[in-house]
């Protein structure tokens, strides 16, 4: 036996978490910017791609089994390695290395006391995540879960002299909780009443349909607070713009998916019989929070809580696909099932790669400007070029345009829409159809607002003639070394993602089999790597690496011709003015302006509050505001209704002993009268 | 072999007969309004003329601003010849099925639209905006009637399609003519026709399409120009692909080439004097009212494909 025999890909996978631990504690103990930027993230990327490599070579292989005795006595770690905990971590592992590579130049300016702690912190919450989907039992489970919480709780709260940060960071740590209660209820009446909180005990428990649903119901409803379903996504556009933009990436791209994980863990793993109405659910919930999101998206004027909104968009597209998934399973339709189950978790892995590197380049565009409020942007593609041609990979794969990542994952969910006639319930299939068209204008709509995003940063001119942001246009400057090789990775991951689909789907085939006992990849390998098709070819294919050698071959070929028939004769000049007699650079649209026509459609969902100057003002003075309705829908009442009662509970407290007394006596008669 | 060099054909058959097909529209336009017109060849002189002349670019534009030519051309070409035209045995749609077909156009547009936001003038971002604006909702819409078409046949892919409503005795789906109402609304805004937009005119506070390549010259304007000639022969022969497919060639038949080349020609002189007869009958709409035709369009398209689903046609 040799060390490698007996080495399995679980102990890999824990050997780098035990490294991201220990490199956050060395974080901690040096406290030296330089020192940190130049060796502990770099060093965590490479843990990171050890994990991601562990995870990769057991995606096809046995579930690995490990039990680390700490814990309480009597009740030890339980871990496991499935298909389903490698294609995370594997996520986790694969998007973990470009944010790495990309804080290693990002926090070169931090003061070393703070940026030490924030490294701790940072590893802390990777480690955190890949224990979370490592867990075996509702134990360790809960205990990763709420460290991830936390250590993300105050990476959010980096800034934390920031009164908003520190409002925007309770109001995740709020949100947090609550949902973390949910999934605790859930284990507990997953376990069956045997005391016995590990997942293999869960899954022999059988439920009854009454509880089983309870337990689904829990689950949806404290993952999604995590995820960010609606109506419990307020958190997410006050915490992204609050943290660092590495741990926006990190959070939008990889803590989100722990969800997405959870919600898939508990209903094709741990319960065993799937009902149709919970997919249902899922699925309206599903759609319902991608159209808000994408919508308000849209009327954002901050680039991260732009980007925040996005993310709950495509929470609800992967949603989507795992309600769709389930209202296949549960009428053992699995090759659709299987289907439907692609699309979402390839959804989820390209969504950590765009989001990542998006929120990355606001990193970098607010580290060159200082500035996050788009209507003060502009123009950057002239003095940040490189960051520009990256993150315009990422603003055209989130825009979900072929060749690139986003479009796959859409096609597979729609193809999946489009093979479901006959569900044999008629309700769904009225559903359906409503669906994919909804499913189609939030892709839409996603269009949209990456042509504002990346338009209003990049494009024209800057906006406050020749300041952007807090600085001189002509001091702005291109993002450095490690930033680049952060974004770099990130990029060609959406590329490659989108070029060469079927390989990757293969890796995402031994997932269907654990959850759905069915697969894609016999049909998708029938007509080599080159194809992509579900089902059959008759009925779809698609081949993105064809389509990009086309166009790219249509552009050169284009050129060739324009280059040998034209003369090539270019002059430059200023732009053309219409023949009004001024054009400045606050004449282009802003941020605002760019979303006015959604605002007017989409009224009825928005908040809106203006202030417009009258035809004698002085001192014209625009201000508007679209806010949430939800929060005076949902939230605002809860809020009073809370203070209500703590006043109502408020009366009971006089601060006298003998008031305390009688109370004591009151109950104590009560309850000996309820004993008897 | 075969098939590649009937794709080749193609190919060669839609970058040529496109700018054919607009003047067509135009010459039908002029005689409705009774001008005696500029003749069906004006697009092919216009394209030389802009071929001939100085490019100007303004001071700050981008890379992206110049590269957007190409690929507008180049994405809007191979949309037009992956739709089967005059015959089915088309390797390309293999690749690309309706749903990628649907991704290019969006492809064209964000293209066109960041290039109109490069520059930084008050009418590029306009045009911009009302470009994005028309599109979340046209692209819905297409993607529905496809859908429609989609379910019927049992495939996404446009040759499956063609050959199921081509070769199957003649039926007649309720839905598709939900479909194809929806179709021909979208393809007015998608085109930058009457009435969303108005080809002819510049300087309006209406316009989108004419917003967006204000800055744009010589032959970057005739590649634009030209692209947008394709992308009319597209619509135009994914109307006649989904809502008339009859005489187009089936695979391996060759005899039948001449005649669906012919059906092809009858079919583009029939469209292109309806569509400039439905120009010519409507009026301009306001901006403000479009987000409305649209919306009609996209609800059209979501009932013809419920109306597939509750009735099984």
């Amino acid at each position: 036996m040799t060390i490698a025999s007996t080495l399995l890909p679980i102990d890999v996978a824990l050997g780098a978490v035990v490294c991201w631990l220990l490199l956050g504690l060395a974080g901690l103990l040096l406290q030296n910017t330089m020192a940190i930027t130049r060796y502990i993230f770099p060093a965590g990327a490479l843990a990171a791609l050890l994990l991601a490599a562990a995870a990769l070579s057991n995606l096809g292989g046995d579930s690995n089994v490990a039990v680390l005795p700490l814990g309480l006595p009597d009740l030890p770690f339980h871990l496991r390695l499935d298909a389903l905990s490698a294609f995370f971590l594997l996520l986790l592992g694969a998007a973990s290395v470009g944010i790495s590579l990309y804080s290693a130049g990002y926090f070169r300016d931090m003061e070393g006391s703070a940026l030490g702690l924030l490294c701790f912190e940072y590893h802390i919450f990777l480690a955190s995540m890949a224990l979370v989907f490592m867990a075996d039992d509702a134990y360790l489970f809960m205990v990763a879960w709420e460290t991830m919480a936390l250590s993300s709780y105050f990476l959010v709260t980096t800034d934390h002299h920031v009164a908003q940060t520190r409002r925007a960071g309770f109001l995740y740590l709020l949100i947090a909780h609550i949902g973390a209660i949910a999934i605790l209820l859930s284990f507990g009446v997953m376990q069956g009443g045997q005391g016995d909180y590990t997942f293999a005990s869960m899954r022999d428990a059988h439920l009854n349909a009454f509880w089983a649903s309870a337990t689904f119901l829990l689950a949806l409803f404290g993952f999604g607070a995590k995820a960010g379903i609606l109506p419990l996504h307020v958190w997410l556009p006050e915490a992204h713009p609050a943290a660092p933009s590495p741990i926006s990436a990190m959070m939008s791209g990889i803590m989100l998916k722990t969800a997405i994980y959870g919600i898939l863990r508990v209903s094709f793993d741990l319960l065993d019989t799937p009902q149709w109405w919970w997919g249902a659910l899922a699925l309206t919930l599903g759609l319902l929070t991608a159209l808000y999101g994408v919508l308000f998206a849209a009327v954002q004027t901050d680039m991260k809580r732009l980007l925040a909104y996005s993310s709950i968009e495509n929470i609800g597209i992967i949603l989507t696909g795992i309600g769709l998934a389930i209202v296949f399973h549960s009428f053992q339709k699995e090759a659709l099932a299987a289907l439907a189950l692609t699309a979402a978790l390839y959804h989820s892995f390209n969504h950590a790669f765009m989001k990542g590197l998006l929120f990355l380049g606001t990193g970098s565009v607010l580290h060159a400007t200082g500035e996050r409020n788009l209507g003060k942007l502009g123009g950057l593609i002239h003095r940040m070029p490189k960051l520009a041609l990256l993150v315009l990979v990422g603003t055209l794969a989130l825009a979900g345009l072929p060749p690139l990542n986003g479009f796959v994952s859409e096609w597979l969910l729609l193809q999946a829409f489009l093979l479901s006639p006959g569900l044999p319930h008629s309700y769904l299939n009225m559903l359906i159809p409503i669906a994919a068209a909804a499913l189609a204008l939030a892709a839409a709509l996603a269009g949209y607002v990456m042509v504002k995003f990346y338009g209003v940063i990049f494009l024209g001119q800057p906006r406050g003639s020749d300041v952007v942001g807090q600085k001189a246009f002509d001091d702005v400057h291109d993002v450095g070394i490690w930033e680049r090789i952060g974004l770099t990775w990130l990029a060609l991951g959406c590329i490659l993602l989108g070029v060469f689909p079927v390989f990757f789907i293969l890796h995402i085939d031994f997932v269907s089999q654990l959850l759905v006992g069915h697969t894609l990849g016999v049909s998708a390998a029938q007509t080599g790597w080159l194809w992509l098709t579900p089902i059959q070819p008759e009925r779809a294919s698609y081949s993105p690496l064809i389509l990009f050698v086309i166009i790219i071959v249509g552009v050169l070929f284009t050129l060739y011709g324009v280059k040998k028939f034209y003369h090539g004769r270019l002059r430059r000049g200023p732009a053309w003015d219409c023949g009004y007699p001024e054009q400045t650079a606050r004449m282009q649209d802003t941020a605002e302006g760019f979303g006015q026509p959604i605002r007017q459609i989409f009224q009825l969902f928005f908040g809106i509050t203006r202030e417009v100057p009258g035809p004698f003002d002085k001192k014209p003075h625009y201000h508007g505001e679209t806010s949430d309705r939800l929060w005076e829908w949902c939230y605002l009442p809860i809020a009073r209704l809370t203070d209500k009662i703590s006043a109502l509970t408020g009366k009971l407290q006089h601060g006298r002993i003998h008031a305390y007394l009688l109370y004591s006596f009151v109950t104590l008669l009560a309850l000996l009268a309820f004993v008897r | 072999m075969n098939s590649l060099l009937l794709q080749l054909i193609q190919d060669a058959l839609v970058v040529l007969i496109a700018p054919l097909l607009l003047g067509w529209v135009n010459q039908c336009r002029a005689w409705l309004q009774n001008r005696s017109g500029a003749g069906v060849l004006q697009p092919y002189r216009n394209l030389i003329k802009l071929f001939h002349k100085d490019a100007v670019l303004a001071n700050n534009a981008s890379p992206l601003f110049r590269a957007t030519p190409y690929i507008l051309f180049a994405s809007m070409w191979l949309a037009a010849s992956l739709v089967p035209v005059i015959a089915t045995d088309l390797p390309l749609s293999q690749a690309v099925d309706v749903i990628a077909l649907v991704g290019i156009f969006a492809l064209a547009r964000v293209f066109i639209s960041l290039a109109a936001m490069d520059v930084g003038t008050s009418f590029g971002t306009m045009g911009a905006r009302r470009e994005m604006l028309v599109g979340f909702l046209a692209e819905p819409a297409l993607l529905m009637v496809f859908f429609t078409a989609a379910t019927i046949s049992h495939s996404t892919s446009l040759v499956t399609i063609v050959e199921t409503l081509a070769h199957k005795q003649f039926v007649i789906y309720p839905s598709l003519a939900f479909a194809a109402i929806a179709f021909v609304m979208v393809m007015l805004a998608e085109n930058a026709r009457i009435p969303v937009d108005n080809p002819a005119t510049h300087l309006e506070l209406t316009m989108i399409h004419e917003a967006m390549i204000l800055e744009y010259s010589a032959r970057h304007l005739a590649l634009i120009e030209w692209a947008s000639a394709l992308k009319l022969l597209a619509y135009f022969t994914i109307a006649c692909a989904l809502f008339m497919p009859w005489g187009i060639a089936e695979v391996g038949n060759l005899a039948a080439l001449p005649v669906a080349l012919l059906a092809l020609f009858i079919k583009l002189l029939l469209g292109g004097a309806g569509l400039a007869l439905l120009e010519t009958v409507t009026a301009k709409m306001r901006i403000f009212r479009v987000p409305e035709f649209m919306g009609t369009a996209f609800l059209l398209a979501v009932l013809g494909m419920l109306i597939h689903f509750l009735l099984g046609s």
